[in-house]
């Protein structure tokens, strides 16, 4: 048996294995899936040393803790958290150095939602599709973990960066999405338009790795005609019978029956993913590219 | 055609038939194939086409509106056989909705060839088309909490087959034992969009 490896003492309230997800097989009913917040990921897999596309945890909230079989080299980010390894407090967005059968626990979000833990060598799980991150839409890739699980580890390749700490984002107090309107915005009243990009909203309790879900007011439809199915991207703001407008996450539906309105820009939704529930949202409407 | 930008590199070229979409995405596959096309994703669905993670997607939409898409051509794959037992809970209720006797809903399905219009809701479920528009039939008022992998459905102008078990809103005829998504397969989804399919009807055992 190998000794690279991490076992799971407290799996928290959502925690998945994570990489670059699986774009290409959208024509297939595949989401593309990932992390939430790609630059968080990104970051602390440069931190131990990984390359991009190794595969880190995410956690939901409440953080996690983990037992590795031999030393490894951690970085945790995204949302800002304690971190202790044997009780003893240690660094949060720089690089931590875990001994064999040390206890490493990543405590309950200070502010924002996700945090982010690399592992030196990255967490092997088998891929599917070329990638390891848990689906929850359809159930790809590895299951959330569970108390107990033991998930591989892969072999370092390259020491970790040299560095105190890394600057990162905080998580938004306020969320602004830029969004360009579209591709079907004229299936909503002018007036849908205007509230969309002048009202307040809030992040709703009932997001998840899916979508974004909002409160506020309702976007009243033009059409009110059936929409064939059709392709949905990432970010993409579909909005419901219930006229409350949902930001499509990594996990998103492939393709969609509701009107999407508008989209939000690729770089807001690394801040969309650390937006706690309640926390005001202002979408903004911005001129494409 | 009409040819919509979606964000900031993503286009939906909308056309006016399930018939021209799987024509444009024949041929967007073959640019692609070509090398005259870079793009991340191309997912046709039942009137559109989208196109996600284009480097310019302006140019490739005046390019678009402005040129004839070829028909489809000839279809070379091979047909699909999914052997099917006509059994769903909701073959009376099909044939009450197409006014002929269920028995009836299983000859006409199995002697209707199929093809894939797009795949989505889950890996590997495949939209066929075939049927003529007079069997359309509506979604279930209620949907089912739990309808079980192998389960052929119809739902409006489509057939559908459930990958795995799932909550689902469509009209269960029947139920096959293929195996339409298994991620350790080349390829993982047994039918993808362009796909022929025919149903197989098998005896009652």
């Amino acid at each position: 048996m190998t000794d690279r490896a991490l076992a799971v003492v407290r799996a928290g309230a959502l925690t998945t294995v994570q990489d670059l997800g699986r774009p290409g097989h959208a024509h297939l009913g595949v989401p593309r899936s990932g992390a939430l917040d790609a630059p968080a990921a990104a970051l602390v897999n440069r931190l131990v040393g990984n390359a991009p596309e190794a595969a880190v945890l995410e956690t939901t909230l409440v953080g996690c803790a983990v037992r590795p079989r031999s030393a490894v080299t951690v970085a945790v980010g995204g949302a800002p958290c304690r971190v202790t390894v044997d009780g003893r407090p240690a660094a949060w967005g720089a690089p931590v150095r875990v001994p064999a059968g040390a206890l490493l626990d990543i405590g309950a979000a200070i502010c924002g939602v996700r945090s982010y833990v690399a592992v030196s060598g990255g967490i092997t799980v088998e891929p599917v599709l070329g990638s390891r991150s848990t689906d929850l839409l359809s159930g790809l890739g590895p299951p959330p973990l569970t108390d107990g699980t033991v998930l591989p580890l892969g072999r370092p390749t390259r020491p970790h960066a040299r560095v105190d700490v890394a600057p990162q984002p905080a998580p938004p107090t306020e969320l602004v999405l830029r969004v360009t309107l579209g591709p079907r915005d004229d299936w909503f009243t002018p007036e849908a338009v205007r509230v969309l990009t002048s009202r307040p909203y809030s992040v709703s309790p009932a997001s998840n790795r899916i979508g974004l879900r909002t409160d506020g007011p309702a976007l009243e439809r033009a059409l009110t005609r059936e929409l064939p199915s059709e392709g949905v991207v990432l970010g993409a703001v579909q909005v419901p019978p219930d006229g409350q407008p949902v930001v499509f996450l990594a996990d998103h539906p492939t393709t969609g029956g509701y009107p999407v309105i508008a989209v939000v820009r690729t770089a807001d939704l690394a801040a969309a993913a650390q937006a706690a529930p309640g926390t005001p949202i202002r979408f903004v409407a911005v001129r494409r590219r | 055609m009409r040819a919509l930008p979606v964000g900031d590199d993503a286009l939906l070229v909308e056309v006016s038939s399930g018939e021209e979409a799987q024509a444009l995405h024949a041929e967007l596959l073959r640019r692609r194939a070509q090398g005259s096309l870079a793009v991340r994703e191309i997912v046709p669905a039942a009137r559109t086409v989208l196109l996600d993670g284009l480097a310019d997607p302006a140019r490739l939409a005046s390019e678009l509106t402005t040129s004839e898409v070829p028909p489809a051509p000839p279809r070379a794959r091979a047909v699909v056989e999914l052997p099917v037992r006509y059994d769903g809970p909701d073959l009376a209720e099909v044939a009450a909705h197409w006014g002929v006797l269920p028995h009836e809903v299983a000859e006409i399905h199995a002697n209707t060839e199929f093809s894939v219009a797009f795949c989505g809701f889950a890996p590997g479920f495949g939209y066929l088309t075939g049927l003529p528009p007079r069997y359309d039939v509506p979604r279930r008022a209620t949907p089912r909490t739990a309808v079980p992998a192998g389960a052929v459905a119809l739902a409006g102008p489509y057939t559908g087959v459930y990958p795995r078990s799932s909550p689902g809103g469509w009209q269960l005829i029947g139920t096959t034992d293929a195996v339409l998504w298994d991620h350790t397969r080349v390829p993982a989804a047994l039918l993808s969009p362009g796909t022929r399919v025919r149903f197989v009807p098998v005896g009652r055992s």
